[in-house]
């Protein structure tokens, strides 16, 4: 509380050891894990509403408190990156160069204390590729390229990793050089020179005391730090990589490891046991029966065909030693990119859900399988493995080779800028193929039939203890599952039925909008097919003010100038779902409610007389006491069902 | 006061652990395996909100598999270079307290056990063999290493 008070001044901040957080995570997780053991035992022991109230409470604190806890530890890399543009202008102003920064991948989380690790690091080699790499405008401009440079930072997540990527399109390191150099400098002897492949000449520069920099400038030194740089990064169990392409440009790779980052995922099955897939290692997910996938056996090696690409194919179950019974045309495809590599696909029995995952390392005898990235406890608590997709494709024997981004960044430096939408493209229940933006799909459920039911005007679909509004049903409901996507705009949420998933893909061509607002948006080639696109902001629009629009709610009118009524009578008015208004507002209005002195008001479809007395004057009386609560109740249930 | 010793059954065999090293005893029921993993991981069971590594015993020891089929299966925690192991054993007995410094066992064991010896240790009830639980952890991998 002291702390609401001291907010209007200046947020106050206190240091906490890490530890700390960690005690008190584990607490909270613990207690969230006792909260679910009272929950069983209260649904198998069916107690009175006070208890499961309580009980209610208490669950949304505990969420509140996990979430917090959490936050406690996350920090988006954002925090990082925000001081770089900045920084990058001052020194190419001092430099007298030009330098445009591409900044990507801001909202990946990382554990607070590996932000502070990386920072030091990081600011040298961007130090470094300003001051060495990018050239003067005008050696720019003899070299055939752009005045002004391009520096792109950009983090992501790939198996049990964050990348970070800083790549310039400056001159490059000059491997040649660099082997020269270490010979002079003793690092290595000439006879092992001449047998150094590129790769290895270019990881000289890790090297204590090496730099190909002619002088010493006041910006990065002579170019030593790089070992420090590498050791700094090695410490906390990361690596650094380097790629150049000599005249077009370097690339450095951080690759820290994610201790308690929270990764998105997708949780797929084989052979019945659920595992978990990093999701920015997915590009797509098809159905090994589906239209534009083919797959084919080449000497026992599998090949699909997807849309006219062929992709290297392997089996899950093939590649951790289980049997599937599922035949393979039933199986799903997931096409898999490791860490800027080629694609593979992997075929899976099912995938499930997308599932935001706390993941953790595991055993060293867990991780020696080289296929894992770390475990995690799904919501129900039991232990899922997550995949290395690299080490998967490793042990299943696809050779992947990675791309030469350098050559491609210089030919191209704004496309790589350019970020697909990720949509999941699905047959409506009306058969129309549509795509949904999946950032607003929270996931996808399957409810019984009788779950759906109108309710306060419109469809409405019970989830659990949420009644959401329902859109998307223009077609005929299924009788028995229906299957729809919960979508949440961060405050709200809507339910959205649909006949069937087609896959994950990416809105990667023109867009042509709709003539009229509506449900579709704008019709775009989703996969090679149109597809309508469906408008998230007018489902919510639509669907989440309709409760509150007049038409769609009983309205009645109470007398303004009696106290009674409007102090007594109307919370339970509005409590039956009634909008109240008085004389005054000129609306039809299904019900008004009179005391029994007052005449007239004839004009509203029901009327119920309310009299002071228990006991009716007459027999012909149908005036109601204004006491009898359940009387009340039912002439007002009755009303507004008369209406409809 | 002298160190305490956990007495465990394994493979029919009474051995001590040391009990400082044990964080808990408790009922295994849920088991998720670890496809690819070396034979003596069992698989993967959560314990409030932490994940442990179930380790087969038996198979580490070379002694055959234990039936994990039946459901429930009793183990001992512990905690080995910031990860948490379950160790499944037979049965958990008693708690004794060590009477002498361990001494090396010069008849011939299994191989298995050669493995994991800590050597014998005299209790009241009699000597008893020391496991050493980092051993019984990795394995049979640590010969081929």
């Amino acid at each position: 509380m002291a702390e609401a008070q001291s907010k209007a001044v200046a947020p106050r901040t206190i240091r906490l050891s890490v530890e700390l957080l960690d005690r008190l995570m584990s607490g909270v997780s613990d207690m969230v894990l006792a909260r679910n053991e009272l929950a069983r035992r209260l649904r198998e022991a069916p107690g009175d509403v006070a208890v499961d109230g309580a009980f209610e409470r208490l669950s949304s604190i505990i969420a509140d408190m996990r979430d917090a806890i959490t936050r406690t530890r996350m920090q988006r890399i954002e925090n990082l990156f925000v001081a770089l543009p900045r920084m990058v202008r001052d020194l190419s102003a001092e430099l007298g160069k030009q330098v445009l920064v591409d900044i990507e991948g801001g909202d990946v989380e990382l554990d607070r204390e590996m932000i502070e690790m990386i920072r030091d690091p990081l600011t040298h080699i961007i130090r470094n590729a300003v001051d060495h790499g990018i050239e003067l405008p005008a050696e720019r401009l003899k070299a055939g390229k752009r005045e002004i440079g391009i520096l792109s930072v950009s983090a992501r997540q790939s198996g049990n990793q964050i990348l970070i990527d800083i790549q310039d399109d400056g001159r490059g390191i000059n491997g040649k050089k660099l082997v020269e150099k270490a010979i002079a400098a003793g690092v290595i002897e000439k006879s092992e020179a001449s047998d150094l492949e590129p790769r290895e000449q270019l990881a000289l520069i890790f090297e204590a005391g090496l730099s190909t920099a002619k002088e010493v400038t006041a910006i990065s030194g002579r170019g030593v730090g790089m070992d420090v740089v590498r050791s700094n990064i090695e410490r906390i169990g990361g690596i650094v990589e380097v790629d150049s392409t000599f005249g077009a440009g370097t690339r450095m790779t951080l690759r820290v490891p994610l201790t308690l980052t929270i990764i998105p995922a997708l949780t797929v099955s084989v052979a019945g046991q659920s595992f978990a897939i990093p999701r920015s290692a997915i590009d797509e997910i098809v159905r090994a029966n589906g239209e534009s996938v083919t797959l084919e056996k080449l000497g026992g090696a599998g090949v699909a065909t997807i849309r006219g690409r062929r992709v290297p194919e392997i089996a899950l179950s093939d590649v951790l030693g289980l049997k599937s019974d599922i035949p393979e045309h039933e199986r799903s495809l997931v096409v898999l990119r490791p860490a800027g590599t080629d694609v593979y696909a992997l075929a899976v029995d099912r995938i499930h859900d997308h599932e935001e995952l706390v993941v953790k390392p595991a055993a060293p005898a867990v991780m020696a399988t080289g296929l894992y990235a770390g475990t995690t406890l799904a919501d129900d608590g039991s232990p899922i493995l997550l995949f290395d997709p690299a080490g998967i494709a490793q042990v299943g024997g696809v050779k992947l080779e990675s791309h030469d981004r350098a050559a491609r960044i210089v030919d191209a430096p704004i496309a790589a800028v350019e970020v697909d939408t990720p949509v999941l493209l699905f047959h409506g229940l009306d058969g129309g193929r549509r795509a949904m933006r999946l950032a607003i799909v929270d996931r996808i459920e399957e409810v019984p039939a009788t779950a759906i039911r109108p309710g306060a005007g419109q469809l409405r679909v019970q989830l659990g203890e949420a009644i959401l509004p329902l859109a998307g049903v223009n077609g005929e409901l299924p009788s028995e599952k229906v299957r729809l996507f919960r979508l949440n705009d961060g405050t709200c949420e809507i339910g959205y039925a649909f006949r069937e998933v087609i896959d994950l893909s990416a809105i990667a061509h023109d867009i042509i909008p709709a003539e009229h607002p509506g449900e579709v948006s704008a019709v775009t080639l989703v996969a090679g097919e149109p597809a309508e696109l469906v408008d998230p902001h007018w489902l919510f629009s639509t669907f989440l003010t309709a409760a509150e629009r007049l038409s769609e709610q009983p309205v009645c009118r109470l007398p303004a100038d009696d106290p009674w009524m409007q102090n007594m009578l109307r919370p339970i008015v509005e409590a039956a779902g009634y909008r109240v208004v008085s004389e005054a507002d000129e609306y039809e209005v299904d019900l008004a409610i009179l005391s029994e002195a007052s005449s007239g008001d004839l004009t509203a479809a029901r009327i119920i007389r309310l009299r002071s007395e228990p006991d009716p004057t007459s027999a012909k009386d149908e005036t109601i006491y204004r006491y009898d609560r359940a009387a009340l109740l039912t002439a007002l249930k009755s009303a507004g069902a008369g209406r409809r | 006061m002298a160190e305490l010793l956990l007495i465990v059954t394994i493979g029919g065999e009474r051995v001590a652990l040391p009990a400082a090293a044990v964080e808990s005893v408790v009922e295994l029921d849920t088991l998720i395996p670890v496809p690819r993993a070396a034979p003596h991981v069992a698989g993967l069971s959560a314990l409030r909100s932490r994940v442990l590594t179930v380790i087969d015993c038996m198979r580490s020891l070379e002694l055959g598999a234990t039936d994990c089929s039946d459901g429930i299966r009793e183990a001992a925690v512990v905690e080995l270079d910031g990860h948490h192991y379950a160790l499944i054993v037979d049965l958990v007995e008693d708690v004794v307290e060590v009477l002498s410094e361990p001494v090396i066992v010069r008849a011939a064991m299994g191989e298995g056990w050669e493995r994991v010896s800590k050597g014998m240790v005299e209790t009241e009830q009699g000597p008893i063999l020391l496991i050493d639980i980092a051993a019984l952890v990795s394995g049979v991998e640590v010969k081929a290493a």
